[in-house]
């Protein structure tokens, strides 16, 4: 810029303002992500599904609408995705199923959010014996059969949904504690940690309001990777009869169902299962072109 | 090397130890009991069945009677199904779940290596594209949508294959496809990444500058380095593996023990649960370790971190 002869630059349009603004880390993001096909077609059939799974209801048939006489009718002009057994609305049961699959998703990823990135800040940033104690924890942790235990618990004490968000949360954090204590220890030793501790704040201010903010884009990254791990194994548990129970249904209820009546009607399993991986794929694209834009490096290599 | 095995080898007894103890607590406490039905049974009755599967001692006194014959190696008697101990149940129901798993195991690692391996070698040409594709296909249809899916086509329309059970050797084809083939995703993207960063460092462009074919670069220099992301992956592969076949084996009605579990569960067989519990903790643990050897004799580097 400053190399350019002032007659090359239109400079007289230019407000101060206009020069100041750069383009931040969010921005070049932004247009990095945008440049990704897939990703941006993730994003758009994420956007598109949640709308109708929230708004559709309202105009759609209730899922509780039964009509006997109709049984169960193959796909149709008044019946988009056909009716079930007892003549309910596949396309509706669809979207009711999608607002519990995706309210557990985001639910119980906050849950291991808020675990995980407390944790690991915390591990990261005492160090020392506190970050020996709590990191070997985690990793004896990874060596239990989680998935038993939430089949266990699933079992044991009800099939309750506010237990189902819990029991998944709690087992999808510990892969969030080991990036967040990753990324805090390389930017403890920064100087403007320095500086806030010179001005002299306390711990738990510099903890989440000066480090956890710079180290947000690995946990985006991560975040948006969580949400289908933790769909599916709400799915696989709706599967085995230990998730959502009727009269509330998931995508994972309604792929069990369709499982059981494929032989005759075909489209209960391959609709709820067709959106149900749809899902999956865009979240998918969308967080690996999250990471290519936010340039983090994968946990995973 | 025999330290760090022997070190991670000692590690396991506290591992085990709590997942026993937090699985024994955790059952009794639970609402309702293994006698609970639906037809109740006189209290007479249910106290003599108590006693004769100790339940009526302390608990405190229950879970030391239970670590002490674990350390003989017996897991009780099952309380749902009268004279059969839950050591006789784990030995019928166990090779059929192990079977399956290592079949599955051998596809996932054949399908995805090759799938991998051919993505990285031709880097961004159609077959790449076509081979991450059916990875990421592979990753977003979960097992319990594939599995009825391949019945489906190849069982009810077709009528190649039975639609489930486990007789004959083509009753192995669709489970074991199924669970394969979501692991084969993985493997193959782990694969494809490992081999990329191998095939781009130095050691490489000697071998190739001193003339070797393209067949002996990737089999005899990059493969041993590019698999070292698929290695660390097969710890929680197999316990996904493992817990899958739970879903596996209610698809198909496999006679295993991943669905014997959901049962005993479901079942309240206290015992049997504890005993399938312990089984695939200790399987997944040990498997675990010797994968983290594995990593390291691949990867001397590690030993230092």
């Amino acid at each position: 810029m400053v190399s350019l002869s002032p007659q090359s630059l239109p400079s007289s349009a230019v407000t101060p303002e206009q020069i100041e603004t750069g383009n931040s880390l969010w921005h070049d993001a932004w247009s990095r992500l945008r440049k990704n096909k897939l990703a941006v077609f993730g994003g758009a059939t994420l956007l598109i599904l949640g709308v109708l799974c929230a708004f559709g209801p309202i105009f759609a048939q209730s899922y509780q609408d039964q009509n006997l006489d109709l049984g169960a009718a193959a796909p149709s002009a008044a019946h988009w995705l056909g009716t079930d057994t007892l003549g309910r609305d596949l396309f509706s049961r669809i979207l009711f199923g999608g607002r519990i699959s995706i309210l557990v998703g985001l639910v119980a990823t906050f849950v291991a959010l808020a675990i995980g990135v407390t944790y690991g800040a915390v591990a990261g940033f005492f160090g020392g014996k506190t970050d020996a104690v709590m990191m070997r924890l985690v990793d004896i942790m990874y060596a239990l059969p989680f998935t038993i235990f939430v089949i266990l618990l699933m079992v044991f004490f009800g099939r309750n949904i506010f237990l189902l968000f819990f029991a998944i949360g709690a087992v999808e954090w510990l892969t969030m504690a080991r990036i967040v204590r990753g990324q805090i220890i390389s930017i403890k030793k920064m100087e403007y940690i320095e500086a806030a501790r010179a001005l002299g704040l306390g711990k738990r201010r510099i903890i989440f309001r000066h480090m956890i903010p710079n180290v947000l884009g690995p946990i985006i990254v991560y975040t948006t990777l969580t949400i289908p791990a933790v769909m599916l194994l709400e799915a696989f548990l709706s599967f085995l009869g230990l998730g959502v129970q009727p009269p509330m249904s998931s995508w994972g209820v309604l792929i069990k169902d369709g499982a059981e009546k494929m032989e005759e009607f075909w489209w209960l399993l391959v609709f709820p299962g067709g959106v149900f991986s749809l899902t999956l794929f865009s979240l998918n694209f969308l967080g690996d072109g999250l990471r290519d834009a936010l340039d983090v490096r994968s946990s995973k290599d | 090397m025999l330290r760090f095995t022997f070190r991670r080898l000692l590690q396991i007894i506290p591992v085990l130890w709590i997942i026993i103890t937090a699985t024994f607590f955790m059952i009794r406490f639970v609402p309702g009991g293994p006698f609970t039905a639906e037809k109740a049974v006189t209290p007479e009755i249910l106290r003599n069945l108590e006693a004769h599967y100790g339940l009526n001692k302390p608990l405190y006194q229950q879970y030391f009677d239970y670590l002490g014959s674990l350390l003989h190696g017996d897991l009780g008697p099952s309380f749902k199904y009268p004279n059969r101990t839950v050591n006789e149940i784990i030995g019928d129901k166990l090779p059929t779940s192990l079977e399956l798993g290592f079949i599955s195991l051998a596809v996932a690692l054949t399908i995805g290596i090759t799938l991998g391996t051919l993505a990285a070698v031709k880097r961004n040409s159609w077959l790449d594209y076509l081979c991450s594709s059916v990875a990421m296909v592979g990753i977003c249809v979960p097992t319990f949508v594939l599995g009825p899916l391949l019945v489906l086509t190849f069982a009810i329309r077709f009528q190649w294959l039975n639609a489930s059970g486990w007789y004959g050797p083509t009753d192995r084809i669709l489970p074991c496809l199924t669970l394969g083939c979501v692991y084969a995703a993985y493997i193959a993207r782990l694969t494809r990444g490992g081999m990329l960063e191998v095939l781009n460092q130095d050691y490489i462009r000697t071998a190739r500058a001193k003339g070797a074919g393209e067949l002996r670069i990737v089999f005899k220099h990059a493969l041993r380095g590019g698999l070292l992301p698929v290695v660390s992956f097969l710890g929680p592969g197999i316990a996904g593996i493992l817990t899958g076949s739970f879903v596996i084996e209610t698809i198909f009605q496999i006679p295993g023990l991943g669905r014997e579990f959901v049962n005993s569960a479901f079942n309240r067989d206290y015992t049997l649960v504890l005993g399938t519990v312990i089984l695939y903790a200790t399987l997944i643990v040990v498997l675990n370790l010797v994968v983290d050897v594995v990593q390291i004799w691949l990867n001397p580097k590690l030993k230092f971190e």
